[in-house]
């Protein structure tokens, strides 16, 4: 090697040493990269949790906006309340009576999809150090914005009713002996994402109970309520505890596209809410708000919801039988009653994780269950969507994933390997893990 | 002149394909070529046919970018294209082959063994497990055969650990490599074909935060900390830049590859893989080493553009 060749040393990115230590927990992942490949037609993807939205009436949706814009458009296209628009907050009220909910349009604060929601209500609760408990398993993105404020998630052991109030008492006094600060729980009562279980009502008052006694705020999260499939939603937790913090979201009953959610918050709450959401976004998308006013105010959006529901209930009734027909022994999996997701246990031995690149070559992905979880959890288990693909697809990709399973176990039985993980046991509801 | 420049694929380093396109699209853009990126598809063949004067870059990573596959309907279609020929990618993307043919041709290898993972059904796992400790011995490598990016890669410190290891890799494929790991220097050699023959540039030393150059650290900005040339003495930089060039000619290979080593405690350096079609990410090895070399990615694939239909 020459000596006239100068030696550049380097890490690619000039600004390494500068970042706060929140941002050193985001890298690049494989899991994630390959999921890269689930947008190919060729894979069945029974991973994402994307709504089939292919249903709206667009050309009306199309003539109302273009209206909107004709006759309101300085308007809609200005920069607007850091709040949110009156009349979208007072039309939210009328959404949320439907499962029980009284609320003032003064106590709502709409936000960039309800991910925005939770995002600060994070950022005006935790300090760095600081305890969110959640269920087992709970939202991945919901996981990653609490990481992001260096909070700690703690899960709480639940069963097929959703959280343990038993397990929940434990937690919080084993936490709170060691010193522990917990903020809030965080909870998605109804079809909750990824386990697909519902708390029954006496399950909610129970926990609301056990927080009400032990000074913790509940955070509800419920973007699925309306999407109930076999019978009326659960009233939510918010509509017999005005302390509880509730997240709301058009991304699922209307479209996500627009990123319209909403946070309903104590006064107090909902006044810091609103100076964090002005500092975030100065104020949340105007155009959208009005877009979706205009959608509630001149479409049947009631009996879109109910077209929504005949439809996810053929694709969830598809997976449903589809994992009867084919999954081999050993596996179980719930059986949600709303919402978007079937939480699939594995038979032992098996890492969802590692199993996904087979996945990726059978032509279908899936979601592996460490994903829901912050501690290590969940290697046996995996999240699998019935909201995007029609039946028949559900039905082609449940066979894909059943005999990526049974490689597997092959490859497993070679080795004599059955649990070769640092959490072996599977983790969340299901038949056979209580 | 029109560059079709092919990205993505369904290989395990989709992200990776489509990030190494886009960067070879704008480079070659930028320098006033016509260049058309896409994806693997049944519209492919139909496009690369109906292109005035066509040269192709199969910028895919993994599958059937580089096991040859779509090299040999490039090659069966007439079209020019840039690296090396189906039988040579094919060859090289396997690396238990393409460690023997190293091997064979007096060059330094790691010790390693090639098993489908029916043998160890036939066999018997336990038995085999240990006779791969007692021969190759701890710490190993464990390596799917057709993979890239570390994807299913895992070091084994003992025994214990070497079935899972074993699992994880199979899930990429039929065959696993296990290897004797040696602890040493990394780098990686880019080797350019040029008017004056073959030309390895300035070794890039691979220093990743974390003690392990995996997925992480390949592709996450700042992870990994890379010297080039490497902080060796010229002699070992020497020897591992006729290591690199003289695996390019064993396997074959044209155009450009890149040759993976490590520098062990001696000084040799010892091929661990050859890579046919190199990252052109942000965070790849092959740009930096154009970089060290004075030269641009643009100018690079301008000319080896040139190169391939030359070649045609």
């Amino acid at each position: 090697m020459s000596a006239d060749v100068p030696r550049h040393d380097t890490r690619l990115d000039r600004f390494v040493d500068s970042y706060a230590a929140r941002t050193h927990g985001m890298k690049v992942s494989a899991v994630r990269a390959l999921f890269a490949v689930a947008n190919r037609p060729e894979i069945v993807s029974l991973a994402g949790g994307m709504p089939n939205i292919h249903d709206l009436p667009l050309g009306d949706i199309a003539s109302n906006v273009a209206e909107m814009i004709l006759t309101n458009g300085a308007k809609v296209m200005q920069y607007g309340s850091g709040q949110g628009e009156p009349r979208i907050r007072e039309q939210i009220c009328d959404v949320m009576a439907l499962e029980g909910i009284s609320a003032h349009p003064d106590d709502v604060m709409i936000s960039a999809g309800s991910q925005q929601g939770l995002d600060l209500v994070t950022r005006i609760f935790c300090d760095p150090g600081d305890v969110v408990l959640a269920e087992s398993p709970s939202y991945v993105g919901a996981i990653g914005t609490f990481l992001s404020y260096q909070a700690e998630v703690v899960h709480v052991a639940g069963d097929d009713c959703g959280i343990d109030p038993d397990a929940l008492r434990e937690t919080v006094a084993r936490l709170e002996a060691a010193g522990r600060r917990i903020k809030f729980l965080y909870t998605i009562p109804n079809y909750n994402n990824p386990s697909g279980i519902t708390q029954p009502w006496e399950r909610r008052v129970e926990v609301l109970g056990v927080c009400r006694e032990l000074g913790i705020l509940v955070v509800e999260d419920n973007p699925y309520g309306l999407l109930s499939l076999d019978a009326d939603p659960v009233p939510a937790m918010r509509s017999v505890d005005s302390d509880v913090i509730y997240l709301g979201s058009f991304s699922k009953t209307f479209a996500p596209g627009f990123r319209v959610g909403w946070v309903l918050a104590p006064h107090a709450v909902r006044e810091k809410l609103v100076l964090a959401q002005e500092s975030a976004t100065l104020c949340p998308p105007v155009f959208s708000q009005f877009a979706i006013s205009t959608y509630l105010e001149h479409s049947d959006w009631q009996g879109q919801i109910d077209a929504f529901r005949t439809m996810y209930r053929t694709r969830r009734d598809a997976m449903l039988k589809a994992l009867a027909d084919h999954m081999p022994p050993g596996t179980s999996w719930t059986h949600p009653i709303g919402g978007f997701f079937v939480w699939v246990t594995l038979p032992e031995g098996i890492d969802a994780q590692a199993m996904l690149p087979r996945g990726v070559d059978a032509r279908v992905a899936f979601v592996p269950g460490a994903a829901f979880f912050a501690d290590g959890q969940g290697a046996r288990n995996a999240r699998l969507s019935y909201c995007f693909p029609p039946a028949e697809r559900i039905i082609i990709g449940v066979e894909r994933f059943a005999d990526v399973v049974r490689n597997e176990l092959d490859v497993l039985d070679i080795f004599g390997v059955r649990a070769p993980t640092k959490h072996p046991q599977a983790a969340g509801p299901g038949a056979e893990t209580y | 002149m029109t560059v079709i420049v092919i990205s993505g694929g369904l290989s395990h380093e989709r992200d990776v394909s489509l990030r190494s396109g886009r960067r070879v699209t704008q480079a070659l853009r930028s320098r006033g070529h016509q260049v058309v990126e896409t994806d693997v598809g049944t519209d492919l063949v139909p496009l690369v046919r109906s292109t005035k004067d066509p040269v192709v870059i199969p910028m895919l990573h993994g599958g059937l970018g580089e096991d040859g596959a779509l090299r040999e309907v490039l090659g069966l279609l007439g079209v020019p294209f840039v690296g090396p020929t189906g039988a040579a990618s094919r060859l090289t993307f396997d690396k238990s082959i393409a460690t023997r043919v190293v091997a064979n041709a007096g060059l330094s290898v790691t010790r390693q063994v090639a098993l489908p993972h029916d043998i160890f059904r036939e066999l018997g796992a336990p038995a085999l497990m240990q006779a791969i400790g007692d021969q190759i011995g701890y710490p190993l490598m464990v390596k799917p055969s057709r993979s890239g990016s570390a994807l299913g890669a895992l070091k084994v410190a003992d025994q214990e650990s070497l079935a899972t290891a074993l699992v994880g890799a199979y899930a990429y494929g039929p065959v696993a490599v296990v290897e004797r790991f040696i602890e040493g220097t990394e780098l990686a050699v880019t080797v350019l074909e040029g008017d004056n023959g073959l030309r390895a540039l300035p070794p890039v030393e691979i220093r990743p935060t974390s003690g392990i150059y995996d997925y992480e650290a390949r592709y996450t900005a700042g992870a990994t900390r890379f010297v080039t040339p490497a902080e060796l003495p010229p002699e070992t930089l020497r020897a591992a830049q006729e290591l690199a060039v003289a695996a390019h000619e064993a396997l074959g290979l044209r155009h450009l590859s890149r040759t993976d080593m490590v520098v062990a405690a001696d000084g040799t350096p010892i091929f661990l893989e050859g890579n046919v079609a190199p990252g052109m990410t942000e965070t790849s090895l092959a740009p930096l080493a154009f970089e060290a070399a004075g030269m641009e990615l643009g100018e690079v694939f301008s000319s080896l553009v040139e190169r391939a239909r030359g070649d045609r």
